[in-house]
């Protein structure tokens, strides 16, 4: 785990003094908002529908046991008790007040974190597989290498005003957990004869214009990495169209230029900037890759896990369903849904963050991790703790069992606490889990991703849902329109639309009838819902969910 | 032909705590209920201009549609509907003084 040095700890103190200046500044009216507003946002405060919203990153979604304590104890002194966990790994604060805001960002720099950069047009919080460190089918670790892009990224001068945001992410295996194809800058970490080095993919995006990333090289060796980077958001920066702020997202860059064109441009880029990376970066590196050392991992009897396992049927699903490989012999990687079926997918209360916390500290080398779909995940606990772990959960009601199936949503905030949003997310994700927990079919229906966003944006990554819902504003009604067989794994794929959009009443039916027609249309129980649309495309799913337009064309036809 | 004007109210956020708040003859309500209902267009722009200079008290001020009815206005928008009530998932906002 990374600790600040001393010029870290400088540079932070610094950052909020400031800010704390600047609100000061705008309460006693020497700045107006036109002028305060970019000093906000830079500092991750944004002003919502109901209150102001604090997003704070957390760099590549790890965080240790201090820091999950911390941001539980500025839910209760500062908001309502509750923190929203995000679809990039960070966590917003729905209600503070803007006066308490220099109080939250200093309780956030004890424990090693801030907001900055977590709004404008600026590279973002770069994110990272959820697994990482622990994950059976990793080459390395990508962690170190995230903060290495982290601490370049940060404040760095020639990139505070870029045409538009811009995100990075980073996985060390072949399986994608951290949606790299659907980043402006996706790396994999690869090994080619034996070295280490990084597949570079760009122009990814989700928003009103999804795009599958492109590989804008196979290989970059390590200590190529950072001039990479650098060559390549030069190139947007001066490149990327500001006239229009639809199209200012490199993913547009790339495809109006062709990727032949910013591989040529990144290239003559990278021929005159490269002299200036003398290798301090690899130096740096090596520090950060000694502070994410993997944790002495113990031996011991798996007698009590195994006992769990076969006597305990409540304690067997939520082991099939929330566990993953871990690398180490005996060990587990933990996924702690905040998806309880009919609760808001992402939320925890100041308690739940305690009490993951606190299991982080006994059970799991005091590491957690935040993931994309809005979980939260104790990556390195050893099988004979989970037990007592899975008891634990219970009492905090986070034992819900429902890692990757259909309850197990993402949802955007949408227009129950968004600005942008056009139509509400949380309530259709509250009542689809609820509705599939009464007909009790989830585990039947098997892996599902559904994933909801109340606006084009697509914060909800709902482009990438194998059941994408977008929610829209139809002349004044919430409208949700469906996407199907989206993915956002390494073998990513953008969702087709279905048809017309859906009333907010309609859309719970309208899922169920497309849910219990893959159950029809699958081949066996081991096909999943993408698997089966894959096989059989859209059409038969067409019928499903438009029943009557169906029956219609058979009428016509005969 | 312009649309005939409907009727608005001034709404913004609190400079301070982030509410939602209307415009009333005398100054800003959390209540929509209170809000000052503004049917004359002439009328409504002179009083969006003084919301606008009031920036030590509100943020982001602009006018909202309404349906004048004998209980206060109504939001014609679900948008405002939310703004007016608070989220959904939660008790929180507007509703916990309810």
């Amino acid at each position: 785990m990374y600790s600040y040095t001393e010029f870290d700890d400088k540079f932070l103190a610094e950052r909020n003094a400031q800010f704390r200046a600047q609100v000061e500044r705008r309460i006693d009216g020497s700045l107006t908002e036109d002028e305060f507003k970019p000093l906000r946002l830079m500092n991750g405060l944004y002003l919502q529908l109901h209150a102001y919203m604090l997003r704070v990153a957390i760099p590549y979604g790890t965080l240790n046991s201090a820091q999950m304590d911390q941001l539980a104890r500025i839910a209760e002194q500062w908001d309502k008790g509750y923190g929203h966990f995000t679809t990039r790994q960070n966590i917003q604060y729905n209600w503070p007040e803007l006066r308490d805001v220099p109080d939250m960002l200093d309780a956030l720099a004890e424990v090693n974190l801030h907001a900055i950069q977590t709004s404008g047009n600026t590279i973002r919080n770069v994110t990272a597989d959820h697994f990482a460190g622990a994950a059976a089918d990793e080459v390395a670790d990508p962690r170190p290498v995230a903060e290495l892009i982290r601490q370049w990224s940060t404040d760095h001068p020639e990139f505070q005003f870029l045409p538009r945001k811009f995100k990075v992410a980073v996985t060390g295996a072949a399986a994608d957990r951290a949606v790299i194809k659907a980043h402006d800058i996706g790396l994999r970490i690869v090994e080619r004869d034996g070295e280490q080095g990084f597949e570079v993919i760009v122009g990814g995006g989700l928003g009103r214009t999804p795009m599958i990333g492109k590989v804008l090289y196979d290989f970059v060796s390590a200590d190529d990495l950072l001039p990479t980077l650098e060559a390549i958001v030069s190139v947007y920066n001066v490149l990327g169209r500001r006239d229009n702020k639809y199209k200012a997202r490199i993913k547009i860059t790339v495809h109006e230029n062709g990727i032949e064109d910013i591989r040529a441009r990144v290239d003559a880029q990278y021929a005159l900037i490269r002299s200036q990376f003398t290798g301090v970066d690899q130096q740096v590196l090596s520090r950060i890759e000694s502070d994410f050392a993997a944790p002495q991992f113990k031996t011991a009897s798996l007698a009590a896990y195994e006992s769990a396992y076969t006597n305990d049927p409540v304690f067997r699903a939520w082991a099939d369903t929330n566990l993953a490989e871990h690398r180490a012999p005996g060990y587990a990687i933990v996924s702690i849904s905040l998806k309880a079926h009919g609760a808001t997918p992402g939320d925890a209360t100041a308690n739940q963050m305690r009490v993951m916390a606190d299991l982080a500290r006994r059970f799991g080398h005091d590491e957690l991790r935040i993931s994309h779909e809005q979980n939260v995940i104790l990556p390195h606990v050893h099988r004979s703790d989970l037990p007592a772990l899975h008891a634990a959960l219970k009492e905090a009601k986070l034992a819900t069992a429902n890692i990757g199936l259909i309850s197990d949503i993402i949802a955007c905030p949408g227009m129950d606490y968004c600005a942008l949003a056009t139509a509400r997310s949380i309530p259709i994700a509250q009542e689809i889990a609820t509705r599939f927990d009464e007909l009790k079919l989830e585990h039947d229906v098997g892996p599902l991703k559904i994933k909801i966003s109340g606006c084009i944006n697509a914060c909800g990554h709902h482009h990438v849902g194998h059941i994408g819902i977008l929610g829209l504003d139809r002349a004044g009604v919430e409208n949700y329109q469906i996407t199907l067989g989206g993915d956002g794994t390494e073998n990513a794929s953008i969702g087709e639309r279905a048809g017309p959009g859906f009333s907010a009443e309609e859309i719970i039916p309208a899922i169920e009838r497309l849910v219990l027609g893959y159950l029809d249309l699958r081949n066996d129980p081991s096909e999943t819902f993408l698997q089966a649309y894959r096989r059989l495309g859209l059409a038969p799913f067409k019928a499903a969910l438009y029943p009557e337009t169906a029956s219609k064309d058979q009428a016509n036809a005969a | 032909m312009p649309k005939p004007f409907t009727p608005k109210v001034i709404t913004a956020n609190a400079l301070l705590e982030g509410d939602v708040v209307y415009q009333t003859a005398t100054g800003w309500t959390r209540s929509l209920s209170e809000a000052e209902v503004l049917t004359d267009e002439a009328d409504a722009d002179l009083r969006l201009i003084d919301a606008l200079s009031q920036q030590d008290l509100v943020v982001g001020v602009y006018l909202a549609d309404v349906a004048p009815e004998a209980g206060g206005p109504r939001p014609t928008h679900f948008r405002e509907e939310f703004r007016a009530k608070g989220p959904s998932n939660y008790a929180h906002g507007k509703q916990e003084t309810l």
